[in-house]
């Protein structure tokens, strides 16, 4: 639930720092991903019951709990408004983003 | 006395193929039958059906699938086997280079069939030399046995940390996959001593998760490709030391990269591809007993290709002739480009002539075989042949 922790990425310097073909430990091989959003997530904290459907159901594994608070990270969120449909609270509202 | 102790059994190449694979126990089978090739995958799913092999055969509806599927199963660990002829072979061709480059070093058996149109199911070379440039190490074999053992080094040789590239081993349809043959069946035993699990650097678990055949922008993928040709060139040291191995423990010795047969005091050389080095062997002979000095060049791996052995020879010898199965139209045979940019490297002034035909299954006989050994000894001196020539042509032409 905590926001993953972005590894540094060094370029390769030698050939054999490469892998042996496109396969390489997981993690973010993108800093932000997130550019094509035209709507974005907005927890209102007072109504979330922490029930945490919206992280179950997040395709992109973005939200996360900050000071036990749920919230999304914005750097990956594609805004495709899954978390807001299946709250059951109604705690998620899909706000226009400002161009 | 070791004679005694052999295990030989009357079987086709096919069949001999299907042993092979057994023997080298695959976690996975995934196949669709092609003529010259089902023998092996029907003989391959009895066997997992009745108990004697422990693998997983998956039905598949194509052999764009049927690779797909050994893909997804060797890029976490599993050895595979996949099997096809001609048209499946090209209709695998997208997937080939995804092998490839994925360093999934999975097995196939190719059954040389001519491609369409005209149809045709029989044999020549046209449907793996298409693909040399797919980033597979191709070895072709000249009998039945050296089919069989091939299957159990093709795994030894893919699966090597140096190597991780997958492998193609040919055979000629009908002249091989349909010929039935005196065939050792090795030991279990020794198989398992010679073949070691094979060992991933992509295991798929929970503790060390990872990506899995991702893109590559243009800063690193010149680099993944300069990876994925030196481990082509590394497999040379690798074949050898493999083929040793098997030699010692096996007793046969198919002499690696490819094969010299008396070039030592030749004149004429013949370049050959998988089952005509039979024929050619007789013919060799006979000219031979005659007091020509004729020779073979019998080649084993297309790739990596065998330059070193080749620049080697062609300061031994006087004329090269190479016979292909094959045709790059409006160009030549592509062994022979193969043979002849070896031959340009060592600055070699030899004649040399490439000779076309044995296309969709015709046979090529004894004396068209003596004829090109009599070419080649005229060409050294004269030359006033043409070096690209169709042999074994029914009709009259308009040249």
């Amino acid at each position: 639930m905590e926001r993953p922790v972005k590894k540094d990425f060094k370029r390769p310097t030698h050939i054999n720092d490469y892998p042996v073909g496109p396969q390489y430990e997981a993690g973010h091989l993108a800093e932000t991903n997130a550019s094509w959003r035209s709507v974005r997530p907005v927890v209102d904290n007072d109504k979330c019951i922490n029930c945490l459907i919206c992280y179950m159901v997040c395709p992109d594994g973005t939200i996360m709990k900050t000071d036990g608070k749920i919230s999304v990270d914005y750097d990956y969120c594609k805004g495709c408004g899954v978390c807001a449909h299946e709250c059951p609270k109604d705690a998620i509202a899909m706000v226009k983003e400002e161009l | 006395m070791e004679n005694l102790k052999t295990n030989k059994i009357f079987i086709s190449g096919d069949e001999a193929v299907a042993h092979g694979v057994r023997l080298s126990r695959p976690h996975v089978i995934a196949a669709y039958p092609i003529t010259p090739q089902t023998i092996t995958v029907e003989r391959l799913s009895e066997m997992v059906e009745n108990g004697e092999l422990d693998s997983d055969y998956m039905h598949v509806e194509s052999e764009h699938s049927a690779l797909s599927a050994a893909m997804g199963a060797s890029s976490v660990g599993a050895r595979t086997f996949t099997a096809t002829s001609s048209q499946g072979l090209l209709y695998m061709v997208e997937a080939m280079h995804y092998a490839s480059g994925g360093r999934y070093p999975i097995v196939m058996m190719n059954a040389n069939r001519s491609v369409a149109l005209p149809w045709s199911i029989y044999g020549d070379q046209r449907d793996s030399l298409s693909q040399l440039d797919s980033g597979w190490i191709q070895v072709y074999v000249e009998d039945a046995q050296e089919a069989l053992d091939m299957m159990i080094q093709a795994y030894k040789i893919a699966e090597h940390a140096k190597v991780l590239t997958p492998m193609m081993v040919n055979l000629d349809g009908f002249i091989l996959t349909h010929t039935y043959e005196m065939v050792e069946i090795p030991d279990q035993a020794m198989v398992d001593k010679f073949l070691p699990v094979f060992e991933t650097p992509n295991k798929m678990c929970f503790e060390n998760p990872k990506n899995m055949a991702f893109s590559s922008q243009p800063d690193d993928n010149t680099e993944f490709k300069y990876q994925q040709n030196q481990a082509m060139f590394d497999a040379i040291e690798v074949i050898e030391q493999t083929e040793k191995e098997f030699g010692e423990l096996f007793g046969r010795n198919y002499q690696s990269m490819v094969e010299e047969i008396n070039c030592d005091d030749a004149d004429a050389v013949l370049v050959t591809l998988g089952s005509i080095t039979g024929t050619v062997r007789v013919v060799m002979e006979q000219l031979r007993a005659r007091g020509l000095k004729v020779g073979i060049l019998k080649i084993r791996y297309m790739r990596p290709f065998p330059e070193k052995e080749i620049m080697a020879l062609s300061h031994k010898i006087k004329a090269i002739g190479v016979i292909d199965k094959d045709i790059s139209f409006g160009y030549e045979g592509t062994i022979f480009t193969n043979v002849n940019s070896a031959l340009a490297k060592s600055n070699a002034s030899i004649f040399k002539k490439n000779f076309i035909g044995g296309l969709g299954g015709r046979d090529i006989t004894k004396a068209e075989i003596e004829k090109m050994y009599h070419d080649l000894l005229a060409g050294i001196t004269s030359n006033n042949q043409k070096t690209v020539e169709f042999f074994n042509l029914k009709v009259e032409t308009n040249d």
